[in-house]
């Protein structure tokens, strides 16, 4: 079975989500698709244990060898993001049957699980796979389950934002398909491993530019980098409170995957950033998606509209990283891609609770939380922290690789960018401490219960996760500089 | 010259391709910008396929005597692509049809007009409170 | 709107002739069916749903214009360094295509290329196909399903009487032509491996034979014989039959959607993996695809159940 684990990572939530159909009542189904959830977690440290030994695992679909058969290939950067999405997934999946109880009428609840796990199965699939198509047609699975499940949500809004986010999305997938499909034309395989040895030659040609600028302007539709962000505050505001806990901390993350993968490993460090202007191109959106997304953060009323846009930010810095095209700038980026996971999906399930609870989502109806709801507001306070970047919390710790990597750089500016964009998030965290805990709680209203422990246990766990990281970085700090180290070493 | 007569095929369907994607941006009927996004992503369909084209050759099926034959990988993807094209489609109408019941529009302006005064509603009523 | 559906479905089906033009008959015959063929349907009957007329609300074209130049402008100077349209010695005809065309033959023994590639060589990739039909199937119904009541008898009769003055040429042609049209589905599923065919085809036009009978004969008569929870069992099972096959090779000691091993001899194997998992494929389509369409047909009677109540 070890041998076969690379495809079990994805096999396992693809025929859950089908089987699910089989099982009647939703409850059976939250628990079967949890146990799903939690193999596929499984799986993923298995495969994370094997590849920080073996380096690279190969596995031949169909039993034909690459290029002519399709390859799942796993080195250190994707065993770490499939951790990262399967480990989220089982933390969130726990809160999920009690938060949609309130959420989804019951006679869909069936079918939003199957959609979740597809959600799943198709992130896994693009981070697991080793040929360019197959993470195309993940991608779209990915795609069309996401859509899906922001439309379960209950305000007519969210039906306009998923055909928004429908509609740029595909834009997005059809120009990933443009550059697959120039590439496939100038070299003649799809496999990623041979399309890397291919390329080189083929480097100089005005066609591959264009595929590379098609692939990536499409990427950066599904990263939400500033400016093709549009459709991701809306879609996260609207959707069930718990699809934007599981979107918020993985659906970027992969679209994050995608750009490394290629222009490291595929495209190669000397055409990406040499014959394009991609490291000044990418400091400048990474830097203005973290200023206006954050400045736009404060001003709003829906909370998880804040955080919303909290997320482009976090993105804006992720992608700063990586413009620094150096060794230092990955690790960080890498680093950022696990501990926002962390942070982000603490946030959006806290604040999952407080909307089952407090059933809106306006600051304004969240004056006195503080002390109805201590544990879940205590939450969502280490959250906040974690956002802002305050020591012993992981914030802290990809904040500080980050402006490291930047000063080793030479560019101190970027440095202090990064530190000023610290502070507009102190900004909007601090309206929702001040309101939760020095308003008192509006008159007429109910009191509300402190959450049902269904919240309160995936919260803390990820919680803890947040502070533990933060102050024994060696797990995380180790994996991210190896992967970061093997890219590099592939890539010259 | 050659130039123009071996790449002309590819400059007719980029064309094609605009067409889609001009009327995904411009138009603000949301059946509309199905339609569009239609024709953008079968002009890509129609691409791939002229990639795959060989001169004098058949259709890649085997046959006794004959050696020539087209590409069948661009086939298959585009195969897969069709099958992508058809689900994304079938998604966006069923949106629209809920659109349409939820906000009785769908024109993009419409919707949109009617989300900003939810906003604005929601402002003054929190003014009240 | 009618006027640019129909238009839409005339494209397709000419881009399906352009498609035959360039030696890709599997193609062409997928993008009839699908392109020419659901797609217009649903269109129309979203159409139906939300009017036929579009306001012009003031749009503005600078924007737009500015994006579709720039894009357009960048793909027409990415061509110029593209092998020629129609030259043999591109570079994707000479690295992977020759296996496929010259060797798939005695390796899986299937005349069809486009089959061997699909089925076996890249199986994988057409599971996630399917798997990308099941979720659309799954997003519509979690979009339009509503809880229906199944109408008695009586008023289905009632329903069927009305219409049989109204289409009585069209029942009369549809009804003997319907058996015919799901044997040629099931002989496009069968026939896929020699000639253009396969899985999707033959699903679709099953569909597509279900869908004229409820188009003429009332949605809740269709589902008298075809009922939501087999229809959407069945979508289910199909998905599940494709990834058993690779289950099943990973078990006999292959890697997943590995057929050579599923029998004593590798090419009986292949076939043997080939059939299933095309089988697999058909019913998932063909039930995805009745599954869309009764949802939306559902969703019709629904709005106008409901407006017949507020009136």
């Amino acid at each position: 079975m070890l041998a076969h684990l690379p495809i079990l990572q994805v096999i396992v939530p693809l025929m859950a989500a089908p089987a699910c159909l089989i099982l009647r009542k939703p409850k059976l189904v939250w628990l079967f698709t949890l146990l799903a959830s939690s193999l596929a977690f499984i799986i993923s440290i298995l495969l994370l244990q094997q590849v920080m030994v073996a380096d690279t695992i190969s596995y031949e679909l169909g039993g034909w060898s690459p290029p002519w058969g399709i390859e799942y290939r796993i080195d250190k950067l994707n065993a770490f993001i499939a951790l990262i999405i399967s480990g989220v997934s089982t933390v969130v999946l726990l809160a999920a049957q009690t938060s949609i109880e309130k959420e989804i009428p019951e006679d869909k609840q069936t079918l939003f699980y199957i959609l979740y796990l597809l959600s799943l199965t198709g992130m896994l699939g693009i981070v697991t796979t080793g040929d360019a198509f197959n993470v195309f047609v993940f991608l779209e699975i990915s795609s069309l389950s996401a859509y899906s499940l922001i439309a379960l949500g209950k305000d007519r809004r969210a039906l306009w934002a998923s055909f928004q986010y429908l509609i740029m999305g595909t834009i997005g997938a059809t120009f990933i398909l443009i550059g697959i499909g120039l590439m496939y034309q100038m070299t003649g395989t799809l496999n990623m491993a041979d399309l890397a040895t291919r390329l080189p030659e083929v480097a100089e040609t005005r066609t591959v530019t264009t595929a590379y600028v098609f692939f990536i302007v499409g990427v950066c539709l599904k990263l939400a980098l500033f400016p093709l962000h549009f459709w991701l505050p809306n879609a996260y505001a609207y959707a069930p409170s718990i699809v934007t806990a599981f979107f918020a901390a993985t659906s970027t993350k992969v679209a994050a995957y995608l750009l490394i993968r290629f222009t490291f490993s595929i495209f190669g460090i000397s055409f990406s950033f040499t014959t394009l202007p991609m490291e000044t191109l990418f400091l400048v959106l990474g830097l203005l998606g973290i200023f206006i997304a954050s400045t736009v953060a404060i001003y709003q009323d829906n909370i998880k509209h804040v955080f919303a846009y909290s997320s482009v930010a976090q993105v804006g810095y992720m992608i700063v990283g990586f413009s620094l095209s150096t060794h230092a700038g990955l690790t960080a980026m890498l680093l950022h891609m696990f501990n926002h996971a962390l942070m982000k999906g603490a946030l959006f399930l806290a604040l999952a609770a407080i909307i089952y609870r407090v059933g809106s989502t306006r600051i304004a109806d969240f004056q006195g939380l503080g002390r109805q709801m201590p544990l879940t507001m205590a939450a969502v306070v280490v959250g906040g922290l974690s956002l802002i970047g305050v020591p012993l919390t992981v914030g802290f710790v990809s904040k500080w690789y980050l402006v490291v990597a930047a000063i080793e750089k030479g560019w101190w500016w970027v440095a202090g960018l990064v530190l000023l964009g610290s502070l507009l998030a102190v900004i909007y965290v601090w309206r929702i401490v001040e309101t939760a805990y020095f308003k008192a709680p509006m008159a007429g209203r109910q009191p509300v219960k402190e959450a049902p422990m269904a919240f309160l246990v995936p919260v803390w766990l990820l919680v803890s996760a947040n502070v533990y990281f933060g102050v024994d970085t060696r797990l995380s700090v180790e994996i991210a500089t190896a992967a970061a180290k093997s890219l590099f070493g592939v890539a010259q | 010259m050659t130039t123009i007569l071996g790449l002309y095929n590819y400059w007719i369907v980029i064309v094609l391709m605009m067409i889609g994607f001009y009327i995904i941006i411009a138009h603000g009927h949301l059946i509309k910008k199905i339609v569009g996004l239609n024709i953008f992503q079968t002009s890509v369909f129609i691409f791939y396929i002229s990639v795959g084209k060989v001169e004098g050759a058949s259709a890649p099926i085997w046959q006794e005597g004959i050696i020539l034959y087209s590409n069948p990988l661009p086939h298959v993807l585009i195969l897969t692509a069709i099958v992508v094209g058809i689900a994304t489609t079938a998604l966006g109408l069923a949106l629209i049809i809920r659109i349409k019941e939820a906000y009785g529009s769908v024109d993009e302006h419409d919707i949109q007009a009617m989300d900003n005064q939810d906003m604005v509603n929601q402002d003054k009523e929190q003014q009240q409170c | 709107m009618f006027a640019v559906v129909m238009l839409a479905g005339i494209y397709g089906l000419v881009s399906a002739s352009f498609f035959v033009a360039m030696d890709a008959v599997d193609v062409a015959f997928t993008e009839a069916s699908v392109g020419a063929g659901i797609s217009t349907l649903l269109m129309l009957t979203t159409v139906a749903m939300t009017g036929r007329t579009e306001h012009m609300a003031s749009h503005k074209p600078l924007l737009a214009l500015f994006v579709v130049t720039v894009t357009g402008g960048l793909l027409i100077y990415g061509t110029f360094d593209m092998p020629y349209f129609g030259s043999a010695d591109a570079p994707i005809h000479n690295h992977v295509a020759p296996r496929y065309i010259y060797d798939s033959m005695k390796e899986i023994g299937v005349p069809n290329m486009v089959t061997s590639v699909l089925a076996s060589y890249r199986g994988f990739d057409t599971f996630g196909e399917v798997t990308v039909i099941f979720t659309a199937g799954i997003g519509v119904l979690a979009l339009l399903s509503v809880v229906q009541r199944p109408k008695s008898d009586a008023v289905i009769e009632a329903i069927n009487d009305s219409m049989h003055e109204k289409h009585l040429i069209l029942r009369v042609v549809i009804k003997t032509m319907i058996p015919f049209i799901l044997l040629y589905a099931f002989y496009v599923q069968f026939h896929g491996d020699y000639g253009p065919g396969g899985g999707f085809q033959a699903g679709v036009i099953f569909a597509a034979g279900i869908i004229m009978y409820a188009l003429l004969f009332g949605l809740s008569a269709a589902r008298q014989v075809i009922t939501q929870p087999v229809v959407q069992l069945l979508s289910a099972v199909g998905v599940l039959i494709y990834g058993s096959v690779g289950l099943v090779s990973m078990l006999n000691g292959g890697t997943f959607l590995d057929y050579s091993v599923l029998s004593a001899d590798p090419i009986a194997g292949q076939h043997l993996g080939i059939l299933l998992i095309e089988l697999g494929v058909g019913l998932t389509v063909a039930s995805v695809m009745i599954i869309i369409f009764f949802s939306f047909s559902a969703r019709s009677e629904y709005q106008q159940a409901k407006k017949g109540e507020s009136l």
